[in-house]
């Protein structure tokens, strides 16, 4: 049998899914054997490949960056997996919705900086008004909730999504878990 | 033995069972170990119907009833699980968390939250409904409690018990709809009103809501248990 190609993704997120993902330890030496990480944050490839099985995505879609990555990976990836709360619900960087992303970033450039005041506009992508979950831009196969997903949360779903067995993610996980 | 009580029987689930005239479905479902799922429904408190999540169906009427506010009848089919009734439950779920800002990894409640629970009991991986993303206040005015109208789902539980348990009513809804609102006396500040500083509504609220200001994190057990407990003293007296 032929390794499936696993990506994992980082939009707007804190990175610790990722963290979680990593914490199955020796799991992921026997997880190696069944998937090879095509791209990650944690592998050295730059571009999102043509085919990939199965996509973790961690992360809500918060810029116009995010945006476009989202619906690049839904475009080539088999089965996608909203990895976590921010990416399932929000979550976190979703709570300067009701404020909207100029106080945001009135307050960390401006009036909490002590030099060089100014918001940033070049390179950085620019902030969407509102932050939202994968699944209001692109269809999402299977839901994660968790902050963080468990290591134990992430190999019962990938095993059973490699494997094919059936998968009760309410049985795993629930939000803020 | 003069005394005749009025006995109807009826089924639940199929299952044959017996209830005193009177009785809401949820009272004898309960009595006889048949779970619905409720929400805004507390032991000691009266019902309200509000969130509805209780909902069964009645053999011979296509509405849905809720459990804790419709009473018993000689002959009643109740169905508490069906999957059009699962359908609502978890829309129900959905709208309550997309009405207001429930980030449950940040919330004092989590991993005591009801809400939080019954989502997964009903099988929400997620919120198909977009987020409303409200502005909404936090009244930190009070010396030991705080109000986060972010996290209310407006169950009223804390209107009733400081009504009814306590007697103070400094609790009450502003407002309709979607915009009703928990406020203190004539919505002023929860520090600023009559309140007793008893703590009732912190221990009945299902959610992050109403919560005690010595606890921070997750560390927010809530003991809604102390109720029925109350009511029988005070019936004793």
């Amino acid at each position: 049998m032929s390794k499936l190609k696993l990506a994992t993704v980082w939009l707007d997120g804190c990175s610790g899914c990722h963290m979680s993902f990593l914490d199955m330890d020796e799991r992921l030496i026997a997880l190696a054997e069944l998937v090879d990480v095509v791209y990650s944050p944690i592998v050295d490839t730059k571009v999102f490949p043509d085919e990939v099985d199965i996509a973790l995505v961690e992360g809500a879609v918060a810029s116009v960056d995010d945006e476009k990555k989202i619906k690049k990976i839904r475009a080539h990836s088999k089965l996608l997996v909203a990895m976590g709360d921010c990416a399932v619900a929000g979550n976190v960087p979703s709570m300067r919705n009701p404020i909207g992303p100029e106080a945001i970033l009135d307050r960390a450039y401006i009036e909490n900086a002590d030099v060089q005041r100014q918001i940033p506009c070049v390179v950085v992508p620019k902030l969407l008004r509102v932050v939202r979950p994968i699944h209001e831009f692109v269809k999402v196969d299977v839901f994660l909730p968790g902050c963080p997903p468990s290591a134990d949360t992430f190999h019962a779903a990938l095993t059973a999504l490699v494997t094919g067995e059936p998968l009760d993610v309410p049985a795993l996980t629930r939000f803020g878990a | 033995m003069s005394t005749s009580v009025d006995v109807k029987t009826l089924l639940i689930d199929g299952q044959e069972v017996s209830a005193r005239s009177g009785q809401t479905i949820l009272e004898v479902a309960k009595e006889n170990d048949i779970y619905i799922p409720t929400l805004c429904h507390l032991d000691g408190l009266s019902d309200v119907g509000a969130c509805r999540l209780c909902v069964v169906e009645i053999k011979g009427n296509n509405k849905l009833f809720p459990a804790c506010v419709t009473s018993v009848f000689e002959g009643m089919e109740v169905t508490t699980v069906t999957e059009r009734l699962q359908k609502h439950r978890l829309t129900i779920l959905e709208m309550l968390f997309a009405e207001r800002n429930h980030i449950c990894s940040v919330c004092v409640a989590n991993g005591h939250c009801e809400l939080q629970t019954l989502g997964q009991e009903q099988g929400l991986t997620h919120v198909r409904l977009p987020y409303r993303n409200p502005e909404l206040p936090v009244d930190a005015s009070h010396e030991r409690f705080t109000l986060d109208h972010n996290r209310c789902i407006m169950c009223t539980r804390c209107v009733r018990v400081c009504a009814e348990i306590e007697g103070a009513h400094v609790w009450d809804v502003m407002g309709r709809g979607i915009d009703s609102m928990i406020i203190s006396d004539l919505h002023e500040e929860w520090g600023k009103s009559s309140c007793t500083r008893c703590g009732k509504c912190v221990q009945v609220c299902p959610t992050g809501a109403l919560f005690d200001k010595s606890k921070i994190g997750s560390d927010h057990p809530k003991y809604p248990d102390f109720l029925p407990n109350l009511n029988l003293m005070r019936e004793a007296q």
